[in-house]
């Protein structure tokens, strides 16, 4: 391609106070074309695309905007010029309805009043290009992730854009949401829009990017076209060192292992009816299934965090209470949530009491020993390998694995015999992935238990050693060995196969 | 690979210069130069007791407030409430007279039913905001006008008085003193302290904050969250407990207009000391200096003759924006 480029990063430095961040970094966008950005956790990805779409002034260099040099003092003045970034972490007006974000800012009048028709007509329009199906009344904090993710989405593809960039978008959307997110990519890179797409997931890099960039710590490392590189040579670039097996070795527990957890017929309105599953020493449990099969729900109903209608739980055979996570915690069962910025971590205040915050009882009865807080700390970092450019960093300013990193630190501090992680390697570089998916073998393997939910196909195939698959919030099958191939999950997960329809006596195929 | 493990990790905050958290103290310091400037008065120990000492009944609320509104709530009951035990304390006390005689079992009867009203009313106020799920300002709304009415009709519109004998007995709680110092302002001390010890160096100050800052996140990570803000509300009421019991001997009586707007006072203190109004982030000695501040304003400007008492409230009220204002660029760069 050989057209002009419409934005230009030129020689673009940032530091925050006294730490940098980015060193003379040149990047560019031309019409049409989809330029992905990959790097590590704390590469400096949404630091850039923040300086480009206006967010935050850069230290030093320049940006070009068809060719002129411009000064972004704001979202405003980009977006003015076309320019419109979809933010890694989420940026909608919580007590808002839907149809009230996709406006904001943008509101369309009638003389003095706010012209409600116009409005409601365009975000209606902007929902269904992406065959989303909110109800544009509905409230945000209603929403799950992944329908506020495509309320951003189609936020920003409702203004007229020139370059649109992407951070992280299909980081809590699944296989079908992004399916149709790339299609709007194509239908965007047709019209001339030029697309900057972040992300760790490096398959949707190769299939939907023409050019790849590559950050690390700070520095662009290369710029290749997309079909010269293969998805190894990504990972290879990004942590500058080669890679080997994402996955370890699959180590499943005996037949005759016993059952440490076993919940039966567990409801909770709304979301789950009728679950039963049980769960193996030192086994790993994957749960699949679309984005609303319930398996959140039914993991916070167990937890007690979510109100159950029916179900017993039982923990070593004997009969379980868990009212509150408290509960859970003193039984061994942890659960890392997915929606690490809104209940997983404070992100206005610093690593240390977030990494206590659900073990705090460890640190003093009473008074808080703040000297083995701080030890649990230095810890946690080396373990997790948490990156932190400043000490007493606020959690909100770390990147976003780095932030992930921190949550499942914080998570294993009551040391659980009984792990759920939900969606762990969200937002997580495939290096960091690694580290993590060894990380879960290893504690699998020492005799603990682990419930995998994730959405990416590949990691539940690669990790677990049996696989429930629920649908509309009834567990509609469960795979073990070799039947853990895609085609076969999708079959149950989409309703080809096990139960149909709704269904009062539930086969149990444990 | 940069820095991936840093051994001293933020044992002590960073040593930067943080005009948030130290200006509250540079702003007393201020005032204080102020005063001595104005009047050579203001430095004399007389003076400064007598300061210290007014502020010990509103500076104890605002310990109290500090913790309600660090876990994200308000308390708007506390004005009346101190007006409704101090009036029941005296109509308690004034019974006893007869029965038991005046002397020191008769103060320490009252000063428990003093406590023991201070933490009913501080579990009512909790319980309504937790189990009830009524918000704070409501809930406390209400209960302010409740307390305000009880202690009216209780001194039938006019003013209850402490029997003449007990006043006697009672009057050195607040008169008297220690080492030069007077007992409100050791009491004063004390709770200060206390709070703070509890709010930074317990598990419960730690919940408190958490809760402040996302109420999900704090229940995700096993906290009780019912039993964490209940717990603020009954602080709070222990505290006007005390309070009232400093207050009470000073004046030996109790009426409609007891405590009026003592709840504004204590909220502005908290405010001022860097207390973030939508919870999360409390400072106890900033309270103690905000309250300080209040009463100091008040004494500067009569010690002066130049600018009227009556602009007291303008100067505090500026004061109140300016700190919040401060604030607002500590939240914004989140
Ligand atoms: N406001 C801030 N204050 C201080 N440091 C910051 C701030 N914002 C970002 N940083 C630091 O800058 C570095 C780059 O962060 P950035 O969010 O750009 O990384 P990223 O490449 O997007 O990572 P991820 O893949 O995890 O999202 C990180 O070390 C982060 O801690
Ligand atoms: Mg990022």
């Amino acid at each position: 391609m050989s057209s002009q480029p419409v934005l230009v990063a030129d020689g673009v430095a940032k530091s925050f106070g006294p730490v940098q961040v980015l060193f003379g970094v040149d990047f560019d966008v031309r019409p049409g074309e989809v330029h992905a950005l990959v790097g590590e956790n704390g590469a400096g990805k949404s630091t850039l695309m923040k300086i480009l779409a206006g967010y935050q002034p850069p230290s030093a260099g320049t940006i070009r905007v068809d060719g002129e040099p411009v000064h972004l003092s704001g979202s405003g003045p980009a977006e003015a010029l076309g320019i419109v970034l979809i933010h890694q972490e989420f940026n909608l007006a919580e007590h808002l309805t839907v149809e009230e974000n996709i406006s904001l800012g943008r509101e369309i009048r009638r003389g003095f009043f706010l012209d409600k028709p116009a409005m409601r007509e365009r975000a209606r329009a902007a929902l269904a290009e992406l065959n989303c199906p909110v109800d544009p009344d509905a409230r945000i904090r209603d929403l799950s992730v992944s329908e506020r993710q495509m309320v951003e989405i189609a936020k920003a593809v409702s203004r007229s854009v020139r370059v649109l960039i992407m951070d992280e978008p299909t980081a809590v959307l699944t296989g079908a949401e992004t399916e149709v997110l790339f299609r709007l990519i194509r239908r965007l890179t047709a019209q001339g829009v030029g697309v900057v797409y972040i992300s760790h997931k490096l398959d949707e890099v190769k299939a939907i990017s023409d050019r790849i960039t590559v950050l690390r710590d700070g520095r662009r490392i290369g710029t290749h076209p997309a079909e010269l590189l293969g998805h190894d040579d990504i990972a290879q670039l990004m942590v500058g060192r080669p890679m080997s097996d994402l996955f370890p070795p699959k180590e499943p527990p005996p037949p005759d292992a016993p059952v440490v957890l076993e919940v039966e017929g567990l409801s909770v309105p709304g979301w789950v009816r009728d679950a039963s599953f049980q769960l193996r020493r030192g086994e790993i449990l994957g749960f699949a299934g679309l984005v609303g099969a319930g398996r959140t729900e039914l993991m916070e109903g167990l937890m007690g965090l979510r109100h159950r209608s029916a179900g017993a739980i039982r923990r070593d055979g004997q009969p379980l209470r868990v009212r509150t996570v408290a509960d859970a915690a003193k039984a061994g069962i942890a659960y890392l949530t997915e929606d690490r910025k809104g209940k997983g971590l404070l992100v206005g205040k610093g690593l240390r009491p977030n990494l206590t915050l659900l073990a705090l009882e460890r640190y003093g009865r009473v008074f808080i020993d703040e000297r083995k807080e701080a030890m649990a700390l230095d810890r946690a970092i080396e373990e997790f390998d948490i990156r932190l450019k400043s000490p007493d960093a606020l959690v909100g300013s770390l990147s976003g694995g780095n932030q992930q990193k921190l949550l499942l630190a914080k998570t294993m501090q009551v040391a659980p015999q009984i792990l759920i992680v939900d969606e762990p390697t969200r937002g997580i570089d495939i290096g960091t992935k690694q580290q993590i998916y060894r990380f879960l073998h290893d504690l699998a393997r020492r005799g603990a238990s682990i419930i995998v939910i994730s959405s990416e196909m590949p990691e539940i195939i690669g990790l677990s050693h049996r696989v429930v698959v629920m649908r509309s919030g009834a567990v509609t099958g469960t795979l073990s060995g070799d039947d853990i191939v895609e085609a076969e999950i999708v079959r149950y997960a989409t309703g080809l196969k096990g139960l149909k329809g709704i269904s009062h006596d539930p086969v149990l195929h444990a | 690979m940069t820095q991936s493990s840093m051994p001293e990790l933020a044992r002590k905050p960073s040593a930067g210069f943080d005009l948030k958290l130290w200006g509250p103290f540079l702003a007393l310091a201020g005032l204080i130069v102020l005063g001595t400037l104005v009047n050579p008065v203001f430095l004399s120990p007389a003076n400064l007791a007598n300061v210290l000492t007014r502020t010990a009944f509103t500076g104890i609320i605002a310990v109290g407030a500090t913790f309600v509104i660090t876990t994200g709530g308000i308390d708007l009951s506390v004005g009346s409430l101190a007006a409704f035990t101090a009036g029941v304390m005296i109509v308690v006390m004034n019974a006893l007279v007869g029965p038991m005689g005046a002397g020191w079992p008769v103060v320490l009867v009252g000063m428990l039913v003093a406590v023991g009203l201070g933490l009913v009313a501080g579990l009512v106020n909790g319980l309504l905001v937790t189990k009830g799920r009524i918000e704070a300002f409501i809930v406390t709304l209400g209960t302010m006008g409740i307390f305000r009415s009880l202690v009216t009709y209780l001194a039938d519109g006019g003013t209850l008085s402490l029997n003449s004998g007990m006043r006697a007995v009672y009057r050195p709680v607040y008169y008297g003193g220690l080492f030069g110092i007077p007992t409100p302002v050791w009491v004063f001390a004390a709770v200060a302290l206390i709070g703070a010890v509890i709010l930074y160096r317990t598990r419960f100050g730690r919940y408190c904050a958490a809760i402040g800052s996302n109420d999900e996140v704090a229940r995700y990570s096993a906290i009780d969250v019912d039993r964490v803000r209940l717990l603020a509300f009954v602080l709070q009421g222990l505290c006007v407990a005390i309070a009232v019991v400093l207050y009470v001997p000073r004046l030996g009586s109790a009426s409609a207009t007891t405590g009026v707007l003592w709840e504004l006072e204590a909220i502005a203190a908290v405010i001022i000391g860097g207390t973030m109004l939508k919870g999360g982030h409390g400072r106890i000695w900033g309270t103690v200096v905000g309250a300080v501040m209040l009463t100091l304003i008040d004494n500067i400007l009569n010690l002066t003759g130049a600018i009227s008492v009556y602009l007291n409230g303008a100067i505090q009220g500026a004061i109140i924006i300016v700190a919040v204002l401060l604030q607002r660029g500590t939240a914004s760069k989140r």
